[in-house]
């Protein structure tokens, strides 16, 4: 369709629905939920798109990738060349496709969100990412080597933005990671059923090792290797730090060390990374028949859902109302779908155990909700008199994380805030010359995008850095 | 069938193994940055298979030179099984480290630790991780005596190695075949009772229930203590939280905080309590896995 001046007209159509696997079937085992688009879906909905002079997604998204760009190469069923323009910006789109909250970054500011549905912006994020990558990937042009060494230090979605940028312009980087596995939360914490390891995650690793990046496993910083013994002994010239928000926050109540209380970390560390829901691999976990998972954000809904895959029967208990649960809507509604529970405004107050120790049960205290609080939501008070007991045999505490403080301890010179984490200006500098951090470290647990956004950030933050050595 | 030349070392290789009781296992592994970085107090974890799990594991030598990191364990389980059936030349998967904070004395200048006289009291396995610290403080001139604690005589390890590094070498057996016939804690009163010892500071390291009896006897000598939290982990790192331990009434994080603290403070029956958290599901797996402890080869 073309109107006069021969500019695409936008078809105005339902937005195409994603084809998923059934909720009763896959609550009991871990493959990917949403299939995605098949080639004929992805083009229907990119004709959707009314590619806005002034696109609000583009600048809505932490990265900017030229959306409506790309989606009218998918209209032309060029999918090469869309993947080439998200390349632009983007080095991990078969993760963000799948994992970034677009409903309030891209999607959530589509023209068409106005008045009904938006163009599904992600879902051909990730659909033209699967494409490229079963399709021999994108050719990346990288500079000659500038014979500059740069360290990054954690392979997360941070680091592996800034190495691939860092690699484009023609450094030596090497990633340092402390796990075995490269990747990072998107390895460790993001379940397989949301974002497959060895298909996706490893497949665009490898794409950030193919422009030179070498990644070397086993190392910590502040342990194995510090940032002084970087920079002074090993001839690095800077040192990105993406070393993400790894803590686990407990909420200091009776009975949290008993036999059976987890932090989601340690729950989704067993499963994701280690893979104990592998017949074929060693690691242990333990869920039992029932399981309350505590806290409402998306590591919350991705322990309950994994829970529930064990075969436990699962409860989400958050003090606010639906409304306030800060996860994405669609792992609410998929974690609804597959019998999830939810007990809202309601709040552990101790954790009750058998005479062996182990978990019997959750004492919990109803809540209503107060005045707004400084974020805008309104804040959770406890109705008095109204404690009442959840029976289950294992808790998951999933009340986010916060930056490991083993670096800042290790490194003079790095300044942290009140909550732990690092001290960078708005291009990822340091308190400490040559040093620039970005991602969870920084801002506290956030999202695989925002990550993103600050590595590339920081990347052209220490290429001025250097060429002014 | 491994094409291993000597020439090139793999990561993580095994340069030496030797048995040191029928269940116990020294081995000697190429790790150059741990190796370069270790110091006494800390540990590493071993997966020495891409389907194994992450397994805390002592450090009980390390040389910069050779770039190799010694451990030692003993059989328990699958896991450890499955590190045990490894062989020189072939190298584990992973293998990551120093973990944990090094011991306080390693912070020490020379003359605050001459003025100190150290009493280690080391049970079963626990053995391994006091040398390195006993070796530390000898070369550093410190005197240290070390009571080890066994079984039986065979099951005692590291005799040698220590006699050469300490003071004085108190071995202990529950059925008196080699040294005293009786527990360690008897040993540590008897010295500072009978004996007149003075001591300044006692470490403890070896299984749990040992080091809470060895802190209760140090209590009641008046004697500062302390003792080497072996908790569960996965990562190590400070990101599961698998290791928490009561201490002094807070919650600490053994792998990041850890594994030394001062004994008084620690709660034992907790820390022990926990160390059973996945007993059934090892029991499961332990069938599961007999048939792959020889690995086939």
């Amino acid at each position: 369709m073309q109107n006069r001046e021969g500019k695409v007209m936008a078809n105005r159509i339902p937005r195409v629905p994603v084809r998923e696997q059934n909720p009763k079937v896959r609550a009991t085992n871990f493959e990917e939920v949403c299939y995605g688009y098949n080639a004929e879906e992805a083009q229907l909905e990119a004709t959707r798109c009314l590619s806005c002079k002034n696109p609000r997604c583009v600048s809505a998204c932490p990265v900017n990738i030229q959306i409506p760009s790309f989606i009218s190469k998918v209209v032309e069923g060029d999918f090469a060349g869309a993947a080439s323009v998200i390349a632009q910006d983007s080095s991990l789109p078969a993760i963000c496709g799948r994992v970034c909250p677009q409903e309030t970054q891209c999607e959530g500011s589509c023209i068409l969100g106005v008045k009904g549905e938006p163009v599904a912006i992600g879902k051909l994020e990730r659909f033209v990412a699967d494409w490229s990558r079963e399709n021999g990937g994108v050719k990346t042009e990288v500079a000659e080597p500038n014979g500059h060494k740069v360290a990054v230090i954690g392979s997360g979605p941070a680091g592996l933005a800034c190495a691939s940028d860092l690699a484009k312009l023609g450094y030596d980087v090497t990633i340092f990671e402390a796990l075995h596995r490269p990747g990072g939360v998107l390895v460790y914490g993001i379940p397989e059923f949301r974002l497959p390891k060895d298909e996706v995650v490893e497949a665009e690793i490898n794409e950030v090792r193919a422009l030179g990046v070498k990644i070397e496993t086993d190392v910590i910083a502040g342990r194995t290797v510090t940032i002084d013994s970087l920079l002074d002994d090993e001839g690095f010239d800077a040192v990105f730090i993406g070393s993400g928000a790894g803590l686990p926050k407990f909420m200091n109540i009776p009975g949290e060390n008993l036999n059976g209380v987890f932090s989601a970390n340690e729950f989704l560390t067993r499963n994701n990374l280690m893979k104990a829901y592998r017949d074929d691999y060693m690691t242990p976990i333990h869920a039992g028949k029932k399981v309350v998972v505590v806290g409402g954000g998306n590591v919350a809904m991705d322990a309950a859902r994994t829970a529930l895959r064990l075969g436990a029967e699962t409860t989400i208990v958050y003090r606010r109302t639906e409304n306030e649960l800060p996860a994405r809507r669609e792992e609410v509604h998929h974690a609804k779908e597959e019998g999830i529970q939810f007990a809202m405004l309601t709040n552990p107050v101790e954790i009750l155990g058998d005479e062996k120790g182990w978990v019997r049960a959750v004492k919990c205290i109803r809540m209503e909700l107060g005045e707004p609080d400084e974020s805008g939501r309104r804040s959770p008070v406890a109705v008095p008199g109204s404690e009442f007991e959840i029976e289950t045999e294992t808790v998951i505490m999933s009340l986010g994380t916060s930056p490991n403080p083993l670096i800042a301890k290790t490194t003079g010179g790095l300044e942290t805030n009140r909550r732990g984490c690092l001290v960078a200006d708005e291009n990822g500098a340091t308190t400490r010359a040559g040093v620039f951090a970005g991602g969870d470290a920084v801002t506290g647990a956030a999202t695989v995008i925002l990550a993103m956004g600050a590595g590339r950030k920081a990347a052209a933050a220490i290429h001025e850095y250097v060429k002014g050595l | 069938m491994y094409s291993f030349s000597k020439e090139k070392t793999t990561m993580y290789e095994i340069l030496t193994k030797e048995m040191l009781t029928p269940t116990i296992c020294r081995m000697r592994v190429h790790a150059p940055r741990l190796a370069a970085a270790a110091l006494p107090g800390q540990f590493l974890i071993v997966r020495a298979t891409e389907n194994g799990e992450r397994i805390p594991l002592t450090i009980s030598d390390y040389d910069k030179d050779t770039g190799s990191v010694t451990i030692v364990t003993q059989q328990i389980g699958a896991s450890s099984s499955e590190i045990i059936s490894f062989e020189e030349g072939e190298a584990f998967k992973d293998v990551v480290g120093p973990l944990g904070v090094p011991s306080d004395f390693t912070e020490m200048s020379d003359e605050e630790l001459r003025s100190q006289r150290y009493i280690f009291i080391a049970g079963g396995v626990g053995t391994a991780p006091v040398y390195p610290q006993v070796k530390w403080l000898h070369e550093r001139g410190v005197a240290v005596d070390v009571i080890v604690g066994a079984k039986t005589a065979d099951l005692v390890i590291y005799k040698e190695e220590m006699e050469a590094v300490c003071d004085n070498l108190y071995l202990c057996t529950d059925d008196g075949s080699a040294g005293f016939k009786g527990l360690v804690t008897a040993m540590l009163e008897k010295l500072v009772n009978e004996d007149g010892k003075k001591y300044t500071q006692a470490v403890a390291i070896g299984p749990m229930i040992m080091m809470k009896f060895a802190t209760m006897t140090a209590r009641k000598l008046e004697l500062p203590i302390i003792v080497s939290l072996n908790t569960l982990m996965v990562d190590g790192t400070g990101m599961c939280g698998a290791c928490r331990v009561t201490v002094a009434g807070k919650t600490r994080f053994a792998c990041v905080e850890g594994p030394e603290f001062n004994g008084y403070d620690v709660d034992f029956d907790e820390a022990m309590r926990r160390q059973t958290m996945y007993k059934a599901e090892e029991a499961a797996e332990n069938e599961n896995h007999k048939c792959r402890i020889g690995r086939g080869k």
